[in-house]
C-alpha cells in the first residue's frame, strides 16, 4: 500500500479511518484490527469485525506514529480496532501544548 | 490532508456544541458541517475555478473557507476596503471564479470578466437549503487552499499560497483535537483577508471553540461583544490592542471571562503590553510571530513567558517582554547573516524557518529552497534560550556607518517619554553615514527635538540617537495595524529633496 501523505484509509473490521501525516521510510502494511487497512474509498467487508480485547480501539483525533518506520497517521473516525503496522501497534504521539496564537 | 477533514472531525466528535455565532442562537458543529458541503454543492454548479469572498467578517467566511476546501477549489479573500479600481484589477486576476460578495458592495465589484458574483445573503440560503443538503460532493484532490494577497506596500500585491498541506498541519500540529472546554469562545476581529483570519475558523474548529466574528474592528465594538458573548479567547493586532485598552478604562471593564490574548502581525510597543498585563491581570498574553508564508504562527512567546519577563530580578529575562519567544516544536528556524552563515547568540541577521507548515510560495514565483528553507526577509537574533527578538523588516534596519540599528528599539525609547504618543523610526540617506537615524514622532504634549533626542541618548547608545526629529499629527498605517515605512520614507525623503532644491 502506498501510504502518502494526506492518502485516507478505511480499517476493514470497524469504523475507524485514518489520514496518513507523514510517510513512512519504506514499504509497510498499515493495519486496524490486524486487517490492512483499505483506501477510504473501498467497501467495507460484510460481517468483519474487530477482534475484542486485542490493543486499544482507535481514538479519534490522536496522532500515531511508529518511531522504526517515522510513519505517522491521524485518526479521522475512531473505531474499535487497534492501529499498527507489519503487526508492530501504533503508539500515541502526545500533543506539545501551545498556547493558542489565533 | 484536507483542512476540511478539520471540521468533519469536529462535527463527528462535538456534533452538538456550539460552532460559531451568538451564545443564544448558535450554530453546531454538526450543522456548520452540512452547512459547508451544501454551500460547496450550490458552487459547484457555477463555473470557476477559485472561490473569492469580498466582504466583512461574518459567517460566510467560514462556510466559504470548507466549502471551497471541499470542491478542491483555492478561497481567496480580497480586501474590501481597497479603492474600487484596485480591488476590481485585484478580483480580475482570480478569473475564472466565483465569488462571494456582500450585497452592499456587489456594484463595486460587478461586470468583471470571468467573475460571477453570489451576494452574500444568496450564498447562505444555499448553505441551508434542502436542494444542497445531503448533496454527493465527489472528493476533490487537496492542493491550493487559500490565496492570499500582500498588502503591496511596495508595488502591485503578490498572490500568496498556501496548500492545505501547509495549513493542515499547521492545525493538527500546534492544536490539541476538540482540546477547548465547553463554553470556550474566541472573537475573530481581524479581517477575512489577514492569514489570522484564516487561521482562526481553522485552529477554533479543530479545538472545538465557538467562533464569534466581529463584522468589522472597532474598539467598542470588540469590548461590547467581548462582554456580553463571554469570549474566552482572541487575537488582536498590536494598534487594536492600544485602543481596547483605552476603551476598558473608559468603561471599567475587566472581561473577567477572558482567558487568554493573543497578538501578533506588527511589533507590539513595550509600554503597550505593559499595560495590558497590569490591566488584565487574570488574562494569559500570547505573542505570537508568523507571516502569510508560513500560514501563520512559527514562535509564540507563551503566558509564563510574560509573567517570568515582569518579575524577573534578571535583565536578560526582563528584556524578553520583547521577543516573540520560541519557535514551535517541529520547526527548525535558523539566523544567518550576509554571507549565509549561522549568526551566534545576540548577533543580528535573517530570519530562515522549514516546516511542513512552510509555503513560502507566491503566484509564479517560489521563495523557498528545494532544502525547504525560506527567508522571511525579517532581521532578528536569538538569545542565549532561544528567544526570537524580531527587529523588523530587513529592508527597514538601519544601517548608519556599517552599523546596523533596529528602528524598534529607539521607537521604544521614545514611546516612554510621556509626550510621544506614537513613532516611528527611519534610516535617511546620509552622504557621510550611508543612512542615518530619522523619527517622526506624534506628541500629545508639547516637547522639542533636544529634549527628546537627551531622552534616547540615557537610554541608548549614541549612535542611536536621530538625528533628526520630525512632528507629525499623525503616522500612517494600513487597514491591519501595519506602519506603512516606505509610504513614510518617501515623503520624508521627498520633503527634504524639495527643500535641498529651494535652498539651492
Amino acid at each position: 500500500m502506498e501510504l502518502k501523505p494526506g492518502s485516507r484509509w478505511k480499517s476493514a473490521v470497524c469504523a475507524a479511518e485514518v489520514v496518513v501525516v507523514r510517510a513512512p521510510t519504506g514499504p509497510l502494511t498499515l493495519e486496524c484490527g490486524g486487517t490492512p487497512m483499505l483506501p477510504a474509498g473501498a467497501e467495507r467487508p460484510e460481517g468483519a469485525a474487530a477482534p475484542v480485547g486485542e490493543g486499544p480501539s482507535a481514538l479519534l483525533g490522536k496522532r500515531y506514529a511508529d518511531t522504526e518506520s517515522g510513519l505517522e497517521a491521524l485518526c479521522a473516525k475512531g473505531g474499535a480496532g487497534a492501529l499498527s503496522v507489519d503487526g508492530r501497534p501504533l503508539l500515541i504521539k502526545d500533543p506539545k501544548k501551545l498556547p493558542s496564537s489565533d | 490532508m484536507h483542512t476540511a477533514l478539520l471540521l468533519e472531525m469536529a462535527a463527528e466528535a462535538l456534533a452538538d456544541r456550539p460552532a460559531m455565532g451568538p451564545s443564544q442562537a448558535p450554530v453546531s458543529y454538526a450543522q456548520l458541517w452540512a452547512r459547508a458541503r451544501a454551500a460547496a454543492a450550490a458552487i459547484s454548479r457555477r463555473p470557476g475555478e477559485t472561490v473569492v469572498h469580498i466582504g466583512l467578517n461574518s459567517p460566510a467566511v467560514p462556510l466559504a473557507i470548507f466549502a471551497s476546501g471541499l470542491l478542491g477549489r483555492p478561497y481567496a479573500p480580497l480586501n474590501y476596503r481597497l479603492p474600487d479600481d484596485d480591488l476590481r484589477r485585484l478580483l480580475a486576476r482570480t478569473a475564472p471564479a466565483t465569488a462571494i460578495v456582500d450585497d452592499d458592495m456587489v456594484a463595486r465589484v460587478a461586470g468583471v470578466a470571468g467573475i460571477e458574483i453570489i451576494p452574500r445573503s444568496l450564498f447562505e440560503a444555499g448553505a441551508t437549503a434542502d436542494a444542497h443538503l445531503d448533496a454527493d460532493l465527489p472528493f476533490a484532490e487537496p492542493d491550493i487552499a487559500v490565496l492570499l494577497f500582500t498588502s503591496g506596500t511596495t508595488g502591485e500585491p503578490k498572490a500568496a499560497i498556501l496548500r492545505h498541506r501547509h495549513l493542515a498541519s499547521y492545525v493538527i500540529s500546534t492544536v490539541d483535537f476538540a482540546g477547548a472546554e465547553e463554553g470556550e469562545a474566541a472573537l475573530v476581529s481581524v479581517p477575512p483577508y489577514h492569514i489570522a483570519g484564516v487561521s482562526a475558523v481553522l485552529t477554533g474548529v479543530y479545538g472545538g471553540r465557538r467562533i464569534v466574528h466581529l463584522p468589522a474592528f472597532t474598539p467598542e465594538a470588540w469590548v461590547e461583544v467581548a462582554a456580553t458573548e463571554g469570549i474566552t479567547h482572541a487575537m488582536v493586532v498590536p494598534t487594536m490592542l492600544g485602543r481596547i485598552l483605552q476603551v476598558l478604562d473608559e468603561r471599567g471593564e475587566s472581561l473577567p471571562q477572558l482567558q487568554a490574548l493573543s497578538y501578533g502581525g506588527g511589533r507590539m510597543p513595550t509600554s503597550v503590553i505593559e499595560r495590558a498585563l497590569a490591566r488584565l491581570p487574570h488574562v494569559g498574553f500570547v505573542n505570537a510571530y508568523g507571516l502569510t508564508e508560513t500560514s501563520s504562527t512559527i514562535a509564540v512567546l507563551g503566558p509564563d513567558d510574560h509573567r517570568a519577563a515582569r518579575t524577573s530580578d534578571d535583565a536578560a529575562v526582563r528584556r524578553r517582554l520583547g521577543s516573540v519567544g520560541r519557535p514551535l516544536p517541529g520547526l527548525e528556524l535558523e539566523i544567518r547573516g550576509p554571507g549565509g552563515d549561522l549568526a551566534a547568540p545576540g548577533d543580528p541577521g535573517e530570519v530562515w524557518v522549514r516546516g511542513e507548515q512552510i509555503s513560502g510560495e507566491y503566484v509564479g514565483r517560489k521563495v523557498i529552497g528545494d532544502d525547504g528553507w525560506f527567508p522571511t526577509n525579517d532581521s532578528g537574533w536569538l538569545d542565549e534560550e532561544g528567544y526570537l527578538f524580531i527587529e523588523g523588516r530587513l529592508d527597514d534596519v538601519i544601517v548608519r556607518g556599517g552599523e546596523n540599528i533596529s528602528p524598534g528599539e529607539i521607537e521604544d525609547a521614545l514611546r516612554t517619554h510621556p509626550a510621544v504618543a506614537d513613532v516611528a523610526v527611519l534610516g535617511v540617506p546620509d552622504d557621510e553615514w550611508g543612512e542615518r537615524v530619522a523619527a517622526v514622532v506624534v506628541t500629545s504634549t508639547p516637547a522639542n527635538a533636544d529634549e527628546l533626542r537627551a531622552w534616547v541618548h540615557g537610554r541608548l547608545r549614541s549612535t542611536k540617537v536621530p538625528t533628526d526629529i520630525l512632528f507629525r499629527a499623525e503616522l500612517p498605517y494600513n487597514d491591519t495595524g501595519k506602519l506603512l515605512r516606505r509610504v513614510l520614507k518617501g515623503q520624508i525623503v521627498a520633503a527634504k529633496d524639495h527643500k535641498d532644491a529651494v535652498a539651492s
